[in-house]
């Protein structure tokens, strides 16, 4: 059961943009609802209006533009997950992708919408910090592109501004770029996810890798990889030493998926099967 | 804001008087459809599994706008009705899986399972036992542990049963 509210359904980036300036903090952006409707039903949010922007063509579809995988801002897990340009270009983003949440949630939730909502139990923005996504916003003074450790500021916190939305996420795509994303999960989000991209050649590291653990603190967190740089992938020491890093760089947060210490632990455990994973990526 | 909306509901064309902030699952009980079921309400357990244009979706967290002009299939639009109306419906082969493999107890999950393992089998008819449990992993059942069910769903494609 819901409290009473209106939904707005906008046709055009820039009526969105106008109804974002008329409603303000009464209105919130809906498009797959997943996250926004749970709010609202749990109470710990209320908007008066929604603004729809599903019917907007432009946020729309999924296309690799010689260098960049742009993802509309409406584009859902599922479609992500089927899509045959995000399984060649980025195939840890596949895999990621099928097994966000559960088939329904894929069905209608967005990957946009998974972002915005910065929800620290999340599997995406892992991943996509790693490989150095950058989100597309629209507001009433034009459009900025800023990278995705940026907006995401903290716990359920983002730099989207009142008059903006999120219009994309680019994701680069270099060729002789790997990844590879770990998670582990015994409730409906995930305890830890460890995602880890970077150039290889010849079996070690080109240069610094970027990884990030996510799930565990407020916010995906980056680990510091400098002394990796040249590390041989399948080398012990090299486990030992992201593992280590990887502990260091978070401050874990005790609920239901774990103490603050377990998840320390986790951290290390799947920083070792990250590396693993991303060893054996093609 | 009341608004009317046209959706196509189990094969017949409805007309329907919403108000924007009434849920998908509300919609349909008003409507008489008890099959899909209110447990979790948090998209979590399946039970209120309907599918929207064929993609599955759970109707305690869906608007029930969002039906407007899109087809929805529920449990009740699963088994055809014979002709003359006297004799019981045919059931679709997953209703008739699920009982030919013992796949419920107290059947509230039923619905959700079977819609859920439709659109399963609509997109892909043949699916391994892991791509079964994949797909059938954000349905809960309390009762039957699970084995029974993935069991009904791969003798409805027509696949023999996971080895024991």
């Amino acid at each position: 059961m819901l409290r009473r509210f209106q939904v707005h359904r906008a046709t055009t980036v820039a009526e969105a943009i106008e109804l974002r300036i008329q409603f303000g903090d009464d209105a919130a952006v809906y498009a797959g609802g997943t996250e926004l409707l749970l709010a609202m039903k749990l109470g710990v949010a209320r908007w008066p209006h929604l603004i729809d922007i599903k019917p907007i063509a432009e946020l729309r579809g999924i296309a690799l533009n010689e260098s960049v995988l742009r993802i509309g801002a409406t584009v859902t897990h599922w479609d992500l997950e089927r899509d045959a340009t995000v399984a060649r270009a980025i195939p840890a983003l596949s895999a990621l992708e099928r097994n966000v949440a559960n088939v329904r949630v894929r069905a209608a939730g967005t990957l946009a919408g998974n972002i915005i909502f910065a929800e620290p139990h999340a599997d995406p923005p892992t991943l996509l910090m790693a490989l150095g996504a950058r989100v597309i916003l629209a507001g009433a003074k034009g459009r900025r592109a800023i990278p995705l450790v940026e907006f995401v500021t903290g716990m359920y916190q983002t730099a989207l501004a009142a008059d903006e939305i999120l219009v994309a996420v680019e994701v680069p795509v270099a060729t002789a770029r790997r990844a590879a994303y770990v998670k582990f999960q015994i409730l409906e989000r995930p305890s830890i996810g460890v995602a880890i991209a970077g150039d290889v050649h010849d079996g070690k590291f080109a240069e610094a890798p970027n990884i990030y653990v996510g799930a565990v603190d407020e916010m995906p967190r980056r680990v510091a990889t400098q002394t990796l740089a040249g590390a041989s992938l399948r080398d012990a020491g090299t486990a030992d030493a992201l593992a280590e890093a990887a502990r260091d760089a978070v401050e874990p947060i005790a609920d239901l998926a774990g103490t603050a210490e377990y998840k320390r632990h986790l951290v290390g455990v799947f920083a070792r099967r990250a590396l693993a994973a991303f060893a054996e990526a093609a | 804001m009341a608004r009317s909306i046209r959706v196509r509901l189990n094969g017949t064309e409805r007309e329907v008087q919403i108000e924007d902030h009434v849920l998908m699952l509300e919609m349909l009980r008003g409507l008489g459809f008890l099959g899909a079921k209110l447990s979790c309400d948090a998209e979590v357990c399946g039970a209120c599994t309907v599918l929207l244009d064929g993609r599955p979706v759970s109707a305690c967290t869906t608007l029930a706008l969002e039906a407007e002009g899109r087809r929805l299939e529920t449990i009740e639009g699963l088994a055809q009705e014979k002709k003359g109306g006297a004799a019981p419906p045919k059931l679709h082969p997953l209703q008739q899986a699920f009982i030919d493999n013992f796949a419920f107890q107290c059947g509230y999950c039923t619905p959700g399972m079977i819609i859920a393992a439709k659109s399963l089998l609509d997109e892909k008819p043949r699916p391994t036992p892991a791509e079964v449990r994949h797909w059938m992993e954000g349905n809960i059942c309390r009762c039957t542990g699970y084995q029974t069910i993935v069991d009904a769903v791969l003798d409805a494609a027509g696949a023999s049963g996971e080895p024991r």
